[in-house]
């Protein structure tokens, strides 16, 4: 705890501007120290990642048996070999799949919503804010459990679009949110420039409104399909017999986890790597 | 103008109608269905049978104490772990902020349940981490580490520690520096001016971080099944075998219920103790 208090507030607050403008400045004094705050933070990134660094190791190793667990040599056939189970590679299209419609449908619905949270006042709308609270909120297992008691008593037979519509639920609060704070911080004059120059208010939300909300749609969206390719509780409620990847995984680890699931793991954590540093470049060229 | 009137109506109606169907409902369904009786081959009957809640929590108020313990116990460790990270980032991180933001998140990228799977290889008897240091003879040969109750919280600490970052993280970089400066011109000391000053501007931030650990980590089931062997079950491990496996659906959603009405209750008395009553401005 003592570590990120003691290095000198003073020097955050000495720059004026807040602390957000703080960039790269800092006081003679600090140069001299090793800055423990910053030591400290790696370390607990590190703690973060080790699991991950683990998985990526033995996507290259060459196991003597059915366990992947102790390192017995480097190999890249299970790269070569990647689609070796039918099953798991089915597993995988549907949890890509399933993340896909997620991120449309929850995008479009979660748009919308966040649209109307952000610009307009209107009847309900507390009990809107507290309905989107409850669902962010709320156990997985309880939300799992209540879908499922749910499909049962109206004898909905659960799969793969139960999942989809699922995924869609819990998904569209995050990106209500994600667009209602970019939607507060637009200025509304862009759409009155619109209207103005006489374009109806369908054309001003597609051609003004969208474009300039498209950011925020996109990170939602994003956050809409991790959310839902991760997803393991509610999943398995509501599944039935479809297995997506998190759920075979979670079948395969009691006769032992094939290194196939290291490499699909390594290339989706490349997919989300290769993200960020675009993300990360984007912003530095803004700048 | 009564077009305009309607738009925001028109705007909310899809997912208002989503949310309804498959939240709303759902909650409300299991209620109901908590209050029956039968079997999943006779078929359920609507008896109002509270018996149900009796039977849940006398039966399984051994696991619903020891997840509120293991999530509380988590919950600290974020805490403890998560402010200085924060903290620093936030006053310290001068132009990598948003670098280190995106490394926080991107163990997210890795599946919850791969990355939970990946500990119980690390911490193996004779695994990667703790084989080399019984090898040298720095820690006992037959020490074990998984399978324990630690283990469980610090698999629970490891997975939603990010939850806390996070929320403690935005509201200390958007506090205003020169209320700290005020508060050196007034002669505090650094540890006065982070109690007196810095700290109660971010307990917000702490609460939301706290309702966002708390939650998920004392409902889980994925770290106690990997991690914790067979004496360190929690409630949802129940709810998913009553629910999965048994079948026993009535007394499935009473129990389902008494966790959900437990977590209301210590979130409420966190929040009036706190004296935050803003809990909602504060989440969303």
């Amino acid at each position: 705890m003592s570590t990120g208090v003691d290095t000198p507030t003073v020097s955050g607050g000495a720059v004026p501007g807040g602390p957000g403008a703080a960039g790269g400045t800092r006081p003679a004094r600090a140069r001299r120290r090793t800055d423990w705050g910053r030591v400290y933070t790696i370390a607990v990134l590190a703690w973060l990642f080790l699991p991950i660094l683990f998985m990526v190791a033995f996507s290259f190793n060459d196991p003597a048996g059915r366990h992947n667990i102790t390192w017995q040599g480097f190999t890249f056939r299970w790269y070569q070999d990647a689609l070796a189970y039918p099953d798991l590679n089915q597993a995988m299209f549907n949890s890509v799949s399933i993340a896909l419609l997620t991120m449309v449908i929850s995008g479009a619905l979660g748009t919308l919503l966040g649209l109307a949270l952000g610009r307009y006042t209107f009847r309900g709308k507390q009990l809107t804010n507290l309905v989107m609270f409850s669902a962010i909120s709320a156990p997985e297992v309880v939300v799992g459990a209540a879908l499922l008691s749910t499909f049962l008593m109206m004898n909905v037979t659960t799969g793969y679009w139960t999942t989809v519509v699922s995924h869609v639920m819990f998904c569209v609060s995050f990106v209500a949110i994600t667009v209602r704070a970019r939607v507060i911080t637009l200025d509304p004059r862009m759409e009155e420039a619109a209207r103005d120059l006489g374009a109806g208010p369908f054309t001003t939300f597609r051609l003004v409104t969208l474009p300039l909300l498209f950011p925020a749609v996109m990170s939602g969206g994003l956050l809409a399909f991790a959310l839902s390719i991760d997803d393991y509780i509610i999943t398995s409620f509501v599944s039935g017999d479809v297995t997506t990847f998190p759920l075979w995984i979670w079948g395969a680890t009691r006769v032992g986890i094939p290194p196939q699931v290291n490499v699909m793991g390594t290339l989706l954590f490349l997919v989300g790597v290769t993200l960020a540093v675009v993300n990360v470049i984007n912003s530095r060229r803004k700048r | 103008m009564s077009n305009r009137e309607y738009t925001p109506y028109v705007l909310v109606l899809p997912a208002w109608v989503w949310l309804a169907l498959f939240f709303v409902v759902p909650i409300g369904g299991m209620l109901s269905l908590s209050l029956t009786t039968g079997d999943v081959i006779t078929g359920f009957q609507q008896s109002f049978e509270v018996g149900n809640y009796v039977d849940a929590v006398s039966t399984y108020w051994e696991q619903i104490v020891r997840s509120l313990f293991y999530g509380a116990c988590a919950t600290v460790l974020c805490v403890v772990i998560g402010y200085p990270m924060a903290y620093w980032i936030a006053f310290r991180g001068g132009t990598h902020k948003s670098t280190y933001l995106l490394l926080i998140l991107l163990p997210f990228f890795v599946s919850f349940v791969l990355r939970t799977i990946s500990w119980r290889f690390l911490l193996a008897d004779n695994g990667v981490l703790l084989g080399p240091l019984k090898s040298i003879g720095l820690i006992p040969a037959d020490l074990a580490v998984l399978n324990s109750s630690p283990a469980v919280i610090l698999g629970l600490a490891y997975n939603f520690l990010p939850f806390m970052v996070l929320p403690i993280y935005a509201v200390l970089e958007r506090m205003d520096a020169r209320i700290v400066e005020a508060a050196h011109d007034l002669y505090a000391g650094r540890i006065q001016a982070f109690l007196r000053v810095i700290l109660p501007v971010s307990l917000p931030g702490v609460f939301a971080g706290v309702l966002m650990t708390f939650i998920p980590t004392s409902s889980d089931y994925i770290n106690s099944s990997v991690l914790g062997g067979t004496h360190n079950t929690m409630i949802g491990n129940v709810i998913q075998t009553q629910y999965l496996v048994n079948n026993n659906y009535p007394i499935a959603s009473a129990i389902t219920f008494v966790l959900m009405g437990l977590l209301l209750v210590g979130i409420f008395s966190y929040a009036r103790a706190l004296g935050t009553e803003r809990v909602m401005e504060v989440h969303t």
